[in-house]
């Protein structure tokens, strides 16, 4: 039994189409919040589209609509029958489907960002939907929260911990989170922000634009060697 | 008992419409109460257990038929099964109005009631069929209504309905405690899906739309048909629908 | 039984099947449902309505499939009636957001069985038509994968009502161990639905109109009112 070759949407080597961005992490870290924002930065030259899994129904689909970062065509909602994480991770199907609804609306697109409901620290995406993985942590959650681990935090492909302006008011050091993040992280990047001073996400952002920039698809082909 | 009545138009001058045929057999005796109206009249109990009665319809192109029922329909137990059979044919252009009074279905009864509705292109047809699960304060009795709409050759719905399977009679994917249950056929197409208290527009997947509604009981019922009826021929229907109250089972 | 059957039927095939609930959001939103007595009702309901269509009309699209690919001995395989199928299955789901949750389920069952059990006649029904039903995909699905009619139709029946109670699980908070024995005391039913599926399906291929159409009028309204509810969980 091998895959179906012939299904250009589950190429092995991702060669014709958009790259796929997961974001993930713990409710209330500022998924959401960062998705806008990439869609801010990134949008004018970019050609994006964005899935959302909200816990109910369209929130975060309304919430980015609203904000107006995006024609409203291209985010999709997907509902997740009360289990975000089966939606990224288990039974990817229903995302896929979005991703491809997307693509075949609007496509060739650059980047697909899919955000997961808010999930715990144990919530990652498959390799089956997302070909890159952010996590977002807040300080406010405490800064013990990346020396815990967990697939999120140890294993996404850029972990980004936002509100640092809250850390002060709660106590947190961040000094200790970039410490403790490495220890469990090794070489994968590790970007502080505060999306509420910085609305454009700028570090974020452009961690994003070179993992699209150097994803092979036909409409940006590689500089020639 | 066996009977088979018919009912038939065709296009009279000037573009009327003729009641042609006008076929009776007791129980079932039809009356023209109008230039395109007929109306079954009973002119016996039932049907019973064993009868086994048949209606042809017959709507010849471009003409037009009412055909309605001056009382309810009580179904009672006999010897065996009842059936009655309703087969219709639409022509093209015509017009079809099937409202009868509501069939009511006695303790112990054993009902089987089929309707193969044929439908030539632009056939205009409205068919409302409303059963009533025993008399006041009575348990119902068995009945099996399959309903068959084909259009053009193809078929545009297929609908079976069982009632008196205690395991099921009860089922809030069923119909709950409601103890009327209906259906109104419209080729008309509702621009919309549309629900309320009760009642529910559902647009078919081919040109036409079902009505389907629950109700504790006649009066309630036939008030959520006539509002999907109306909903689906009239577009949006602006005046929200209030019911006579909740559904049993189904707030 | 083929093995292919317990991977069709898993919870765990990754076909989206797990944010469906049948029905069930919306019959416990109203009320309807509340405990696992209720939630017998309603499934047994669902299983004798909606999963008696759904079975029948899998072991007819697996009969069907396997007529077009196996060549009998006196001819050739016949050209597959996908289309004419699709339209007794349309003719038999009234309700639209019950018609959207089967093309959607449809959809994405094909893409897995595709990759999982890639055949010329998983191809064909997708060139054919890209958003077949629910259980057209589940009946061509099943016979790519080895299973017979009757296979098809139980893993059909058990869809029915297996999504639908994990769903009342998940939202009512209900013992799970008492759900999973709601779901064995079903057992009989399982098997009393999907004889009269293949009963019906399997010699008259392609005879479809006389298969079961079973209508749940109380479905057909949780269904719409749950496609225009402002807060929902599930698809459908």
């Amino acid at each position: 039994m091998g895959a179906n070759h012939d299904d250009h949407h589950h190429a092995p080597d991702g060669h014709d189409r958009a790259l796929r961005l997961g974001v993930g992490g713990p409710v209330g870290s500022g998924k959401t919040a960062l998705v806008a924002a990439l869609c801010r930065t990134l949008g004018r030259s970019l050609s994006l589209g964005v899935v959302t899994n909200d816990i109910y129904t369209t929130e975060d689909a309304d919430f980015l609509r609203r904000a107006g970062v995006l024609d409203q065509e291209r985010i999709l909602a997907v509902e997740t029958g009360c289990c975000p994480h089966t939606a990224i991770r288990d039974d990817i199907a229903a995302n896929l489907d979005a991703v491809e609804t997307l693509e075949h609306r609007f496509g060739p697109l650059d980047l697909v960002i899919v955000e997961s409901g808010g999930d715990n620290l144990t919530a990652t995406f498959s390799r089956g939907l997302a070909d890159r993985q952010i996590f977002v942590l807040d300080v406010s959650g405490g800064d013990k929260v990346p020396r815990k681990g967990g697939p999120g935090v140890t294993t996404a492909d850029l972990l980004v911990i936002n509100k640092t302006d809250l850390a002060s008011m709660v106590g947190a050091d961040l000094g200790v989170m970039a410490r403790d993040a490495a220890a469990v992280r090794g070489e994968r990047p590790v970007l502080f922000t505060s999306i509420r001073q910085d609305p454009t996400a700028a570090t974020v952002a452009t961690w994003v634009a070179n993992e699209v920039w150097s994803w092979p698809q036909p409409h940006h082909p590689a500089p020639a060697a | 008992m066996r009977a088979r009545a018919a009912v038939a138009t065709v296009l009279g001058p000037g573009g009327r419409t003729v009641v042609q045929r006008l076929a009776s057999a007791p129980p079932l005796t039809l009356r023209q109460t109008g230039p395109y109206t007929v109306h079954l009249v009973s002119t016996a109990a039932g049907p019973l257990g064993g009868d086994r009665l048949a209606l042809d319809v017959a709507v010849a192109p471009r003409t037009t038929l009412e055909l309605g029922s001056v009382a309810s329909t009580l179904v009672l137990p006999g010897e065996g099964e009842s059936e009655m059979l309703i087969t219709a044919r639409v022509g093209t252009g015509a017009t079809l109005r099937f409202t009868p009074e509501p069939t009511v279905l006695a303790a112990g009864c054993e009902h089987r009631l089929l309707v193969r509705l044929t439908l030539e292109p632009g056939a205009n047809v409205l068919w409302r069929e409303e059963l009533v699960l025993g008399r006041h304060g009575e348990t119902t009795g068995r009945c099996h209504a399959r309903f068959d709409a084909i259009r053009d050759g193809l078929p545009l719905l297929r609908q079976e309905f069982t009632v008196g399977d205690p395991a099921l009679d009860t089922s809030p994917a069923v119909h709950g405690s409601a103890r009327c249950v209906g259906t109104t056929f419209l080729t008309a197409v509702a621009k919309e899906p549309r629900v309320a208290d009760g009642v529910a527009v559902l647009p078919l997947a081919g040109p036409g739309t079902l009505v389907s509604a629950l109700a504790a009981d006649a009066v309630g019922l036939r008030s959520r048909l006539e509002w999907g009826e109306r909903t689906t021929i009239n577009g949006d229907d602006s005046v929200a629908f209030g019911g006579d109250g909740p559904v049993p089972g189904l707030q | 039984m083929h093995p292919a059957l317990l991977l069709l039927t898993d919870s765990r095939l990754p076909a989206g099947g797990h944010a469906h609930s049948g029905g069930t959001e919306q019959a416990i939103a109203s009320g309807a449902v509340h405990d696992v007595p209720t939630l017998a009702a309603f499934l047994k309901g669902r299983l004798h309505t909606a999963g008696a269509v759904t079975a029948a009309l899998t072991a007819a699209a697996c009969a069907h499939a396997a007529s077009t690919t196996t060549a009998p001995i006196t001819g050739t395989p016949g050209t597959p009636l996908w289309g004419r199928l699709d339209a007794e299955v349309d003719a038999r789901t009234a309700s639209p957001a019950q018609r959207h949750a089967s093309r959607t389920q449809g959809r994405l069952l094909l893409r897995v069985a595709r990759r999982v059990w890639p055949s010329p006649v998983l191809d064909g029904l997708a060139a054919e038509s890209p958003n077949p039903h629910h259980p057209i995909a589940l009946g061509t699905a099943a016979h790519a994968a080895g299973a017979t009619p009757e296979e098809a139709a139980m893993a059909a029946a058990y869809h029915a009502i297996s999504g639908p109670a994990t769903a009342a699980v998940r939202l009512l908070g209900l013992d799970p161990v008492a759900v999973h024995g709601l779901l064995a005391t079903l057992a009989p039913d399982l098997t009393a639905v999907t004889a009269g599926a293949c009963r019906a399906a399997v010699h008259q291929d392609p005879g479809w109109a006389a298969l079961p159409a079973c209508s749940a009028p109380a479905l057909d309204l949780l269904a719409e009112r749950h496609a225009t509810a402002e807060v929902r969980l599930f698809v459908s």
